[in-house]
């Protein structure tokens, strides 16, 4: 029996490194990144072992779930994706309705864990994007257009008022490249930015109390150092005094002394800058610009247009977090909730950005044949 | 491919090649935004830590590093010889940390039951919170009892955030003996913050308010250290990064001789006055009285109210020190300086005499100027005129002086200004001249009134301190030292006291030494030749010379002259100087009393006690770099 059990391992093993269904570049790179991220997280948390091993089991369990979402043809997930996409509107609804959460109703609890329906979105979104336009003529015109904005705007809406901008962000983000990579003509985009420039003030107004103070600390951090401004000026010391080198790992004063709010979660960023320098921030935006490189490429070798719109937005979405957290740590953008990929604490989005990582090596292993 | 066709999506054969291909386009596209977006991200990181690096750092170091002061241990003060007048003595104060008091109100308040706090506490402590973080620790009480700490440390898990801290507190071992010199420390108030040195303050709170502890405040004080500590943002310490060490004040050596000291005290056996001795070779101040006295002690954690409403209300003025601010008729005590005058200004030879008849008239005046003896004491010359207080002789004298000349040579004797002792709150007096009364009352001056200034009466007042310089000059032939209280100073446990250099003296005033001779062997008659303390100097080893003096206290010529005290106790303000031995003194002394039958009845015997005290450590006295111990 166990005789069996390890030959059939073997066996996929074999085939696996004979036909590799994981795209090597890409798990390497982010193998690399969780190893950094660990690292950063170990010496954010003041050495917090406890604590690190829980980051590693999340990026474990995440690792699962890739190779199990890659195991499948992205064929079978394009036929799902309209039940999947219903199916995490309806767990929004619920969250909507008897959610719980410290301060923003996100989690529905499932009995035996915690769940955040919103980063499920993440994944269906773009599927669920690329299924309708796969079905159309490209590039898209109007109708299909508003549609999609449609199919964009419900989940978002249902996540920005839980509240949670950011994953609203990033969720809605990835829609919208879908339809960008569509290939939605120049001047239709041009009129749609200008009309979401000219929306901008109806936005303030639906903005919550506290997301319109992030907006004016971001426009003015000195007004309320203590208040408001705290977390961007103490973020950006953090980033300055770090300098060319860095202070080293778990030196940063501005993290160890708890001066910079939030350095295991959405700040930790700044960890990284105060103790690896420039040159570690270079360094770690070249690996992020890797991986979403690696994955627009995969994405043009895909076979149908589902698996190209869906592995290109997923790859798009992935540098927004990044942008969002290294804008918002560097006072370029201002403060919203968005994690770095595979860096911050916390495990939801780790699991959820593994997982769509999964959907990419699926489209990866079954990519055109005459690309092989 | 007709165009109708084509816009149908369902007649559309899709061209996978050309979407493909339009993809691959939209996909470099998209990659070159997110270049260009990383790239701008990457200069902004570029900016913050390269372009503003030296900014961010120093503000990375301010948030960590907290640079507290350690405030330095204030210098000692001991007399001559080592005798410990101002200590630093453990003691235990309460501190609250208002960050960690939920309800400050309330927790004063269940304090109050356990120690006792005053309003002036609470006051203060309000105020102290004012100036300070809600992190700091602030004083809310100093010097608590033993019962109170005691009572406290049992419920001390009620208090949350506060705290009985060690400190040294400092101490006046002999008390009210030298509440007038050493001065007393207090709490730095509003008043002190203001002018004081901030940084060198830093954590001090308290401060030298009178006396030595006012004027040698900078070299008590010493110089703070610091302690350069890295914090968490809730200013926990998290480590010491430096330490630089607080430089302790100086310990002071006074010249004053504490047994000397409570001897002249106890020789006023409470009765209000002052006295001072001091070394007429250097300016030593060897004692300093002035009676009554008050508990230093008291001032040092915060005096109450009501205390200081007692003693700063009663009659008998507990708080002012005579000896450099209380203001005495001199009376005869300046007729020696006057004989000596006639003789310098060549209006008197020593052999001149003058009739005392009982009254003296000015020249075509019909009013008279009386002598103490009725009937008068006959023919007299210089020595006897002294010797005997005759009035008349220094009636004459001064007449014949005029006021200009006569005030020129009583200024050289110091009168009418302040003697420059080191101590703050030094009065002038007053000596009489015609600019003073034109300045003063806007009236010209009147030759009677150049009569009784022969006498010591009149518009002149002397403090003591005034006439014990005056006295040293006489006993020092004319040389003049400053006064002064401080004779060393030590700048380390472990390093020997340091002597004061001396101000260089002025050369003598008398001009012919030979005039000095007459006005002593008057002085020596006053005590030794049946003069009016006639056998004050028995049994006393050296010759003493001396001159007594009662003053009216009430003007002859202006019944309206206020009286210094409301209630008359006594008719006369009587006072008495003497140095020893005449010829080559060593110690000059005067007493004066504010009420008292008579200088030779009161204020002589006062004296002769000083006097009998110092006998007794006269070695002592012969070599001034001896004395001062190093501790």
């Amino acid at each position: 029996m166990s005789a069996q059990i390890a030959w059939r391992l073997r066996s996929w093993l074999v085939r696996s490194i004979r036909e590799p269904f994981l795209d090597p570049y890409l798990l390497g790179a982010l193998v690399l990144l969780a190893v950094i991220g660990l690292t950063t997280l170990y010496s954010a948390s003041d050495l917090d072992r406890h604590l690190v091993l829980g980051q590693a089991l999340r990026f474990l369990l995440g690792g699962v779930l890739m190779l199990l979402i890659a195991r499948v043809p992205p064929q079978l997930w394009r036929n799902w994706t309209p039940w999947l996409y219903l199916a995490s509107l309806v767990l929004l609804i619920a969250v909507a309705l008897l959610g719980q959460g410290r301060g923003a109703n996100r989690w529905l609890n499932l009995g035996v864990m915690r769940f955040q329906p919103s980063e499920l979105v993440k994944l269906t979104l773009p599927m669920m994007v690329a299924w309708f336009l796969h079905a159309r003529e490209l590039p898209p015109r109007w109708l299909t257009l508003v549609m999609v904005a449609v199919l964009i705007a419900v989940p978002a809406w249902l996540i920005a008022r839980q509240p949670d901008l950011g994953t609203a962000l990033l969720v809605a983000a990835s829609g919208v490249f879908a339809i960008f990579l569509a290939g939605l003509a120049w001047w239709r985009i041009g009129l749609v930015l200008a009309a979401g420039a000219g929306a901008a003030p109806l936005a303030w107004h639906f903005m919550h109390e506290y997301q319109r103070n992030r907006l004016r600390m971001f426009l003015d951090p000195e007004s309320d150092p203590l208040g408001n401004g705290w977390h961007i000026i103490q973020s950006e010391i953090a980033v300055g005094s770090g300098g060319w080198f860095g202070k080293g790992w778990h030196h940063g004063t501005q993290s160890q002394l708890e001066f910079l709010p939030e350095h295991n979660t959405d700040f930790i960023f700044a960890v990284f800058s105060e103790e690896w320098g420039l040159i570690g921030i270079l360094c770690l935006l070249a690996l992020y610009l890797f991986i979403v490189g690696r994955g627009l490429m995969i994405a043009a070798n895909a076979r149908d247009v589902y698996s190209r719109l869906l592995a290109g937005s997923i790859s798009m979405a992935f540098f927004v977090y990044v942008m969002v957290n290294g804008g918002m740590i560097t006072g370029l953008l201002p403060v919203v909730g968005v994690p770095l990929p595979l860096v911050s604490y916390g495990g939801t989005s780790a699991v959820s950005l593994l997982a769509g990582f999964g959907m990419l090596m699926s489209i990866h292993a079954h990519r055109k044949l005459s690309s092989r | 491919m007709n165009k109708k066709l084509d816009s149908n999506p369902r007649n559309r054969i899709r061209d996978v090649q050309r979407e493909a291909t339009a993809f691959r386009t939209r996909a470099i596209v998209g990659f070159l935004i997110i270049f260009i977006c990383l790239g701008i991200l990457a200069m902004r990181f570029a900016f913050l830590q390269i372009d503003r690096h030296d900014e961010f750092s120093a503000r990375s170091d301010q948030n960590r590093i907290s640079i507290r002061s350690i405030p330095p241990t204030r210098g000692l003060i001991y007399d001559r010889n080592g005798v410990p007048l101002a200590e630093n003595t453990a003691a235990f104060r309460l501190e609250v940390v208002p960050d960690d008091v939920v309800d400050m109100k309330k927790t004063l308040a269940q304090l109050g039951d356990v120690i006792a706090l005053s309003d002036d506490d609470i006051e203060r402590f309000d105020a102290l919170r004012k100036t300070k973080h809600s992190f700091d620790s602030i004083i809310l009480r100093f010097k608590l009892s033993e019962d109170e700490i005691a009572r406290f440390s049992t419920q001390r898990w009620r208090f949350p955030g506060v705290d009985v801290v060690p400190y040294l507190t400092r101490a006046y071992p002999l008390g009210e003996e030298f509440a007038h010199v050493v001065g007393y420390v207090g709490r730095i108030d509003v008043n002190d913050a203001q002018t004081l040195d901030a940084a060198r303050y830093d954590g001090t709170t308290h401060i030298g308010k009178t006396g030595v502890e006012r004027k040698y405040e900078d070299e008590l004080h010493g110089e703070p250290g610091f302690e350069e500590v890295e914090v968490n943002v809730n200013k926990k310490e998290i480590r010491k990064i430096r330490r630089v060490p607080p430089t302790p004040g100086k310990n002071l050596y006074l010249t004053i001789d504490a047994r000397l000291q409570k001897a002249t005290e106890d020789a006023f056996e409470g009765r209000a006055g002052s006295a001072v001795a001091i070394d007429p070779r250097n300016g030593e101040v060897l004692a300093m009285v002035s009676v009554p006295s008050f508990d230093p002690n008291l001032f040092v954690n915060g005096i109450g109210r009501v205390d200081y409403a007692t003693l700063l209300n009663a009659p008998e003025k507990p708080l002012l020190n005579r000896a450099i601010s209380a203001n005495y008729t001199p009376g005869s005590t300046v007729k020696p300086y006057l004989g000596l005058g006639g003789l310098e200004l060549g209006l008197r030879k020593p052999s001149d005499t003058v009739l005392s008849v009982g009254e003296f008239f000015i020249p075509g005046q019909s009013r008279g100027y009386r002598d103490d003896k009725k009937g008068g004491h006959g023919r007299v010359d210089l020595v006897q005129a002294i010797a005997q207080s005759v009035n008349t002789y220094f009636y004459s004298l001064a007449y014949d002086m005029r006021i200009d000349r006569f005030s020129d040579w009583m200024g050289k004797f110091g009168f009418g200004r302040p003697t420059g002792i080191d101590l703050v709150g030094e009065t002038s007096g007053v000596l009489p001249s015609q600019q003073w009364k034109r300045a003063r009352m806007n009236q010209p001056w009147y030759p009677g009134e150049t009569v009784i200034a022969g006498i010591g009466q009149g518009y002149w007042v002397i403090t003591p301190i005034q006439l014990a310089v005056a006295d040293a000059m006489m006993a020092a032939r004319g040389v003049r030292h400053v006064p002064h209280l401080l004779r060393a100073e030590q700048s380390g446990i472990n390093t020997e006291a340091e002597l004061i250099p001396l101000a260089p003296a002025a050369p003598s005033i008398i001009r012919n030494s030979e005039n000095w001779e007459p006005v002593l062997q008057g002085m020596i008659a006053v005590v030794n030749g049946g003069g009016t303390a006639n056998g004050l100097g028995k049994d006393f080893p050296y010759v003493i010379a001396g001159k007594t003096g009662t003053a009216e206290r009430f003007s002859r010529t202006d019944e309206s002259w206020t009286n210094i005290m409301s209630v008359a106790v006594e008719r006369h303000q009587v006072l008495f100087e003497a140095f020893t031995p005449a010829d080559d003194a060593r110690i000059a002394v005067i007493a004066a009393l504010e009420a008292g039958h008579t200088g030779a009845h009161d204020a002589a015997p006062i004296a002769r006690k000083v006097l009998d005290e110092w006998l007794k450590d006269d070695d002592d006295k012969g070599a001034p770099e001896k004395g001062v111990v190093a501790k």
